[in-house]
């Protein structure tokens, strides 16, 4: 069609990417994102795999090892709220030291995530005003099933 | 719209972000939306895109930066629609 208007979405490049790992202040043993695999202004993908010897397997649960819900939360937090944040904030061009911090989130949890399964992390903008990020979130199992899925936010400060 | 109506949709959008649901049973235009109803302040974004999609409007960070008390969103938003 002559007049018809293509609108791209503009994806980051793997020079912004590197940048925005670089950037997420969360280190080891609590960093829970390590590949970004897609992200533009409106979603994110990535991916972990949880190690067999991560802190939190020893007591959840002694001979029984599952990733916690809330590692599951962080996990996309890290990735939904922290990096995307970082990207939206980079496009706006501001430069900011400032913490994407968590303030509110309703998870819904349906399956288990084992050690040494690689997961990966979709999330989508809702909105991001006013320095809040709000974004629909999802984890997935290594077999593509989802573990979690709901809607979360921080703020920044 | 009466002022009315206004008053009872914004205080309707605010109610399930209240913690202090008493307070709801007594609101008037000096009601403080954050220190009376017990609002969470990182709520306060989710209040105002609720705002602009009740009553159809654009509600400036400026603007929106003003809001201390039910009487203040009922005025912005009765000079908007």
């Amino acid at each position: 069609m002559e007049n018809e208007v293509t609108v791209s979405k503009m994806a980051a490049t793997q020079e912004e990417i590197k940048q925005i790992l670089e950037k997420i202040p969360q280190q080891k043993p609590f960093r829970f994102i390590e590949k970004i695999l897609e992200l533009d202004d409106n979603h994110i993908l990535s991916s972990y795999r949880y190690k067999k010897d991560e802190y939190f397997y020893e007591g959840h649960f002694p001979g029984n090892p599952v990733t916690p819900g809330v590692i599951m939360i962080e996990t996309m937090a890290q990735a939904g709220l922290v990096a995307l944040g970082i990207y939206l904030l980079m496009k706006e061009g501001i430069v900011s030291d400032a913490l994407m911090l968590f303030s509110d989130c309703e998870i819904e949890f349906s399956n288990m995530i084992k050690p040494e399964e690689q997961i990966t992390v979709y999330a989508e903008k809702i909105f991001f005003r006013r320095g809040k990020l709000k974004a629909k979130v999802e984890i997935r199992k290594e077999n593509g099933v989802i573990a979690a899925e709901g809607v979360m936010s921080g703020v920044l400060q | 719209m009466q002022e009315k109506e206004v008053f009872d949709k914004i205080v309707g959008i605010i109610g399930p972000f209240a913690k202090n649901k008493e307070s709801l049973n007594n609101v008037t235009n000096d009601s403080n939306i954050l220190k009376d109803f017990e609002v969470n302040s990182s709520r306060l974004v989710d209040i105002i895109l609720a705002l602009e999609d009740e009553f159809d409007i654009e509600i400036s960070d400026e603007e929106a930066e003003k809001i201390e008390t039910i009487g203040d969103a009922t005025n912005l938003i009765k000079n908007k629609i």
